[in-house]
């Protein structure tokens, strides 16, 4: 697949690129930033957008055939699925009671438990 | 506070020019892989494959130095989502469908086993 001929696979080539830029940025801002929250909210979301991408880039070039139905089920299965173990790993983080950043200006959940407690 | 202030700047600078230098290399001269010679590690889905494992070492360095658990346990997530992202890839240049399945079972197991340690980390036990 190293000359693309028809239409689709160029547009499936196209969104194999913009998948791999928001993987490779999302990686980056996992290791750059000072904090597990930032880290998980900058990496999370854009690794899954990236790799949503790639995946929806393989049913563009394979077509209709068994790997594109698996790619689209793959698609289904991580947006169903990466956004809750995103959102266990914080919660478990904040009652685990890791401090947030120093500069960080709100914490909303932190109020909320005292409201309850 | 001067000489901390310098220090940061020059890690900076040099984690810029090797990033760009390593990026460069990866664009315009990949290298051959050497063991699996059937694969097409040049082209443009080669070089997609040396940036998904460019991001997934990143990953390792996060999961080596974080200084948290919850900082290994998002880097690992992480890890697992790039796997199926490589997966997809490796079934474009190779034209076989099998190595999606690969994929979608990473994807179940890495979300089964991130909600556990979250569960792990959050203190209570396994059954509630």
């Amino acid at each position: 697949m190293n000359n693309p001929v028809s239409v689709m696979d160029v547009v499936g080539l196209v969104f194999i690129a913009v998948g791999l830029a928001f993987d490779f940025l999302g990686c980056l801002g996992l290791v750059r930033l000072p904090d597990v929250y930032n880290r998980l909210q900058a990496a999370t979301k854009a690794v899954t957008v990236g790799t949503c991408s790639i995946l929806l880039g393989t049913f563009f070039v394979v077509g209709f055939t068994q790997a594109g139905v698996k790619a689209l089920l793959c698609i289904v299965f991580l947006i169903l699925t990466a956004p809750v173990a995103a959102h266990a790993v914080a919660r478990g983080a904040h009652r685990a009671g890791i401090k947030l950043w120093d500069k960080s200006v709100v914490d909303h959940y932190r109020d909320d438990r005292e409201g309850e407690a | 506070m001067n000489t901390v202030e310098n220090k940061k700047t020059m890690r900076w600078i040099a984690g810029t020019i090797a990033f760009t230098v390593i990026i460069l290399l990866i664009i315009f001269r990949p290298l051959p892989f050497l063991f699996y010679k059937d694969l097409p590690f040049v082209g443009f889905l080669g070089r997609a494959m040396y940036i998904i494992l460019l991001s997934a070492l990143l990953c390792l360095l996060r999961v080596f130095l974080g200084p948290t658990g919850a900082d290994r346990i998002v880097a690992v997530d992480i890890l697992g989502i790039l796997i199926v992202g490589f997966c997809a890839v490796l079934t474009v240049s190779t034209g076989r469908s099998w190595y999606l399945d690969i994929g979608i079972a990473w994807a179940l197991q890495s979300f089964i086993s991130t909600l556990a340690l979250s569960k792990y980390l959050e203190g209570k036990g396994f059954d509630e």
